[in-house]
Formats: structure tokens, sequence, C-alpha cells
């Protein structure tokens, strides 16, 4: 049955029918309606068998869900922004750890300045940190992304962050249908450590791994993240046939016969299905659910037709472009395929229809740059680089 | 328009229909929206609410938004081309563009005890057609059945008069699912008298 609810409540309330037995967090603007409502559902007994810590910080957060996953729990919690940094130290442990835990980022910029909207400097800044990245394109995917990547996680023994468009998603109202627990408890058995930490049989986790065999286990941890790729998609196709909700790592829209491809992850996604249905025709758009691991072969095997490839970026890598064009240049490898970079949407400003089209008209006139900024402020920033600065 | 006294006929939407909402930090903007998602969507629409936080203090101007439509939104853009406007605190529109691309046709709902004239807004009873631009005296209303100057949820009262956008029935329904029944109760009364006051006014 669908309902009207907040992004936010829809995650809790699905996260809470995932059964976590500890959930570690701090709050931060805009992810905190999630851990509230987490918090509350722990206290009321709602969720029942669960642990909610209250800690000082980010990284005491993901410190203690490192220990409650080692020690045998379904782990949960969820950041934002600068918490995710503060973080960052504790992720590549539970990475490296193999630790199944879940967690949600309410995407925020990262400042300073500071910034308190949407965009995806937060979860880009942490691509590489070894964990699984899902991005969510509306709040009906938000919920399936977080069921997945609990039976994901603890599948491959990995964590996987989902992310969520911070304010764009989280806060929005409207239609959801959460999976009925019955269905959720049938494709999410409980939590089967692959190893346990415990006082009864004492083993040593983490141990320093030296030169001679570190590059082995760098290696062995890429094959596992690897296999998310097609572990993503067989997943999510069960679910499907468990709630009725299609979820894939990589989806096409009208990408049939398409000169002009635009690729893009979480919501903004819906605003440019909108901006190329009103246009002729010979536009498609191709939606990554999963941006770690990469999943180049379907990227390729989607987009090798277009002429022009235009990745609209919600985050942005000063000194270099792109953060997801890199992957998408290297999948395209070969191909004649030009591929360009739209960064756009940077600290919350609105990504519009309208601007979608003036960049597709750009691009179909030969005048979108390798690099571009969509409604940048050219008056501002030419002032600014006209003024002499003093040394 | 709703038929003669009937408060649960609900329109078909053939276009998708936009709601900006001006108030200041504290005043009940984002939940308004909110409310009005739940009602249209239980009316059977698609909905769609959210929020444009200036920088999440008490009294600072904040901007929500609603959409209403007959099938799927995806657009995640604000309302910039409203089909309606609710200004729950009028001192915001002579600071703040509030009628920003709201065409002719739209509405435009302003909480004052006072008229557009006395607003110094005469142009829009000339710009819009007629009785679509009107003040309601929410506040007023509120204090006298809530006992609190929190005008949002009557306002919405006062929407689905002028519009015919929302049923007042699955305006009271989203109230109830998110008020406790006294505080709901109260706020459907204050509601409740908007929306005769303005049935009264467009039909006179």
């Amino acid at each position: 049955m669908r309902s009207q609810m907040e992004g936010s409540r829809a995650i809790a309330e699905t996260v809470a029918r995932c059964r976590p037995q500890v959930v570690p967090a701090y709050p931060i603007t805009p992810q905190t309606h999630i851990v509230e409502a987490v918090g509350a559902m722990v206290k009321d007994g709602s969720l029942g068998g669960c642990e909610f810590i209250t800690v000082e910080s980010e990284f005491a957060a993901m410190s203690a869900a490192i220990g409650a996953s080692a020690a045998g729990a379904r782990t949960y919690t969820a950041t934002a922004s600068q918490g995710l940094l503060y973080m960052a130290e504790a992720l590549f442990n539970a990475s490296g750890l193999g630790l199944p835990i879940v967690m949600t980022v309410a995407n925020r910029a990262i400042g300073a300045p500071i910034n308190i909207w949407n965009d995806h400097s937060d979860a880009m800044s942490q691509r590489d940190c070894g964990w699984v990245q899902l991005y969510a394109e509306d709040n009906q995917a938000a919920i399936g992304l977080h069921v997945i990547a609990f039976r994901l996680a603890e599948h491959l023994s990995t964590p996987v962050m989902v992310c969520v468009d911070g304010f764009v998603l989280t806060h929005a109202f409207e239609p959801v249908e959460l999976p009925d627990r019955a269905a959720i408890d049938a494709y999410l058995p409980p939590f089967a450590p692959r190893q346990l930490l415990s006082p009864d049989e004492p083993v040593t986790i983490g141990a320093m791994v030296g030169p001679e065999a570190f590059t082995e286990v760098r290696y062995l941890a890429h094959h596992q993240l690897m296999q998310a790729v097609d572990g993503f998609d067989v997943l999510a196709a069960e679910y499907e046939a468990a709630t009725g909700h299609h979820h894939r790592a990589v989806s096409g829209y009208h990408v049939d016969g398409a000169r002009t491809v635009i690729v893009a992850l979480g919501s903004v996604a819906g605003t440019i299905k909108d901006a190329v249905d009103e246009l002729d025709g010979g536009t498609g758009v191709v939606t990554l659910s999963l941006y770690r691991p990469f999943p180049a072969d379907q990227v390729r095997r989607l987009v090798a037709g277009a002429d022009h490839v235009i990745v609209v970026e919600r985050a942005f890598a000063p000194g270099a472009g792109g953060v997801v064009s890199a992957d998408v240049r290297g999948a395209l490898a070969g191909l004649p395929a030009r591929v360009s970079t739209v960064v756009a949407g940077l600290g919350g400003r609105a990504v519009t229809k309208a601007s979608i089209q003036h960049m597709l008209a750009d691009a179909h006139a030969g005048r979108l740059a390798d690099l571009s900024f969509l409604d940048l402020r050219t008056d501002v920033v030419q002032r600014e680089l006209a003024t002499p600065r003093s040394r | 328009m709703n038929p003669d006294g009937d408060t649960t006929f609900v329109p078909e939407v053939r276009q998708m229909f936009g709601i900006r909402i001006h108030g200041r930090g504290g005043q009940g903007a984002v939940t308004a929206a909110e409310l009005l998602s739940v009602a249209a969507f239980l009316d059977g629409h698609e909905a769609q609410a959210f929020p444009s936080f200036g920088s999440e203090r008490m009294g600072a101007p904040v901007a929500s938004y609603c959409r209403i439509a007959d099938k799927p939104i995806r657009l995640r853009e604000p309302v910039t081309v409203p089909d309606a406007v609710i200004i729950i605190d009028a001192t915001l529109v002579h600071h703040v563009d509030v009628f920003a691309g709201l065409p002719p046709h739209g509405y435009v709902l302003i909480n004052s005890a006072r008229g557009l004239d006395e607003l110094g807004l005469a142009e829009l009873t000339r710009r819009h057609e007629r009785g679509r631009a009107i003040t309601v005296g929410a506040t007023d209303l509120a204090r006298e059945h809530v006992g609190r100057p929190l005008p949002n949820i009557c306002l919405l009262g006062a929407f689905a008069a002028l519009t015919g956008m929302v049923t007042l029935a699955s305006i009271e329904a989203a109230v109830r699912d998110r008020f406790r029944p006294r505080l709901a109760q109260a706020n459907l009364r204050a509601a409740e008298a908007a929306y005769a006051a303005v049935r009264q006014v467009s039909h006179a």
C-alpha cells in the first residue's frame, strides 16, 4: 500500500524492518530526521532487539559500528557531509575488515565555506574507501536500496553506503510503498557473520600486514568488491520478485538510438528525464544506482552508440574536473564518443529542467565545453578574476 | 471549484499544479506544504512537498513547495512558476518576491485581517482573475480556535475553498494523522472557519 511520507521517515521505517541490532549514531543536518526516527523506534519498542548508542562524534559512531559488526550484530548508522569526513579513517577500517555495516549518507556539501545543502561532495570524497556506494533516484529507490544494501553487505561481507540526496529526498514528502515485514524477513535472513569477534573463541582481526602481503590483501579486496557489480543486480532481481519494485545497478532511459546521452546519479535524474521528454528525442539518460564498484561494462554497453556523453556531476574535483566523468571516460576508452563534464547543483543550487534543456541546446550547437558549470554566474566570477589581489 | 457544500469532491488535475508557500522560520510553512501533499495524496493524486531552507533560523524568510498531479512527479526543482502562492506572513510581501512567476490565472492567499488595498497590493486585484487573490485573517482565527497564533493549518482550509485543489475532508485526515487529537481538532475548527469564510466571499 502506498502512503505519502517524508523520505527520512521512509528510510527509518525501512531500516527498522531490516532489524538492525546495533545503531550507533551522531546527528548532523540533513541526516537528523533519520536517526531521530530510528532512535524513537528503539525507545518505544517497535524496533525490538536493537541497541541505539548515542556517541560523541561520527568517528565514535563508525568505531562503535565496527565493534558491533565484528561482534556479529547487524549494524546501521547514518551521517552526512563533515560527519562522513570525520569518519574517514574508520571507513577504511570497516571495509578492510570486511564488516557488512550499512550506512545512509544524506548527501550534503562539505566546507569551507560552510553549506548545509545538497550535493555529492561528501560521498564522492570517500569513493575509494572500499565501500559499496549506492545512489537513490527517489524515495522508493531509497527504500529498496537500503533493503538490498543489507543483503548485499552480508552476502559479500563488505560495508555499503546508501547515498540519498539531503533535503531534496530526505525532506521530501512523496508517495512510497514500504515492503511489508514478512517480505523483508524472507528476503533478508538473520545476519550470519563469516568471522566473529568473541571472547569465547579469541581471534585477532586487522592485524599488521607487511609488504610481503599487503598488495595481495588489496587485490583480494578489489576482487571481492567487484562481485557487487553483478551481485547487486542478482539481489535486486530477488527484491523485485519479493516486492515488485525494480532497481538495477545501471538503467537506461530512451537510450536506444540516442545520439546524446546524459549520465547522472541521484535525485537529479528525475528532472533530467522530464527535461529530455519535452525535447524532440535523440537524447537518452543513463542513471547509476551503483557507483562503487563502478559498473563500467554496463555503462559502456548503454552509451556505446552515442556521439556525445554528458556527465552531470553533483560534485567537483578541484584541479581535475569531473569525478564520475573520469570513470565514464575510462569505461568508454577506445570509443569515438565525446565526454563532457557538467558540474551541477553544488551546495544546493537548484538543477532545473530549463537549465538542463539549455545545456542540451549548447551541446547540440557544439558549444558545450569539456568542463562547464551549470548556471555559473559568470559576471561574479569574471569580476572576481579581474580584481587585483595583494600579495 | 467544489460543487456547493461538498467538501469531498476531488477534481481532476490536468497538468501539474504547483504551490509555493512563503513564511518565516517557525510559522509552519514546511508543515503546511507537507500536509497539503498528504491531503492531495489522500484525494487520489500524486503529490510532492519539500522545503527550501534558508539558514534554519526562527523568523528568517522560508519557502516550501508542493506539487499536485495525476501522474508520478519526477521533477525536483523549486516551484518557480506557481499556480498558487500562500503567504503565511504578510510582512514578507514587500521584502521577498513572493509573487515571482505567478501567472494571472494563479491564486494568491495571504494571511492578513486587512484587505489587499490596505496591504498596498491593490494591483493584485487588477492582475489576477476575479476572486483569485484574497486575504484571510488566519492568525485571528487560529487565536480564536487554537489559542495560539499558528495560522498554517487554518490557511489550508482557506486554500481548499479558494482553489478546490484539495478537499477539506482530506486536509482533516492529514491533520488528524499528524497531530494529537486535541491540537488537531482545534486547528481543524480554524481551518473549517477559514474554509467557510472564503466560500462565502467567493460565492458572494
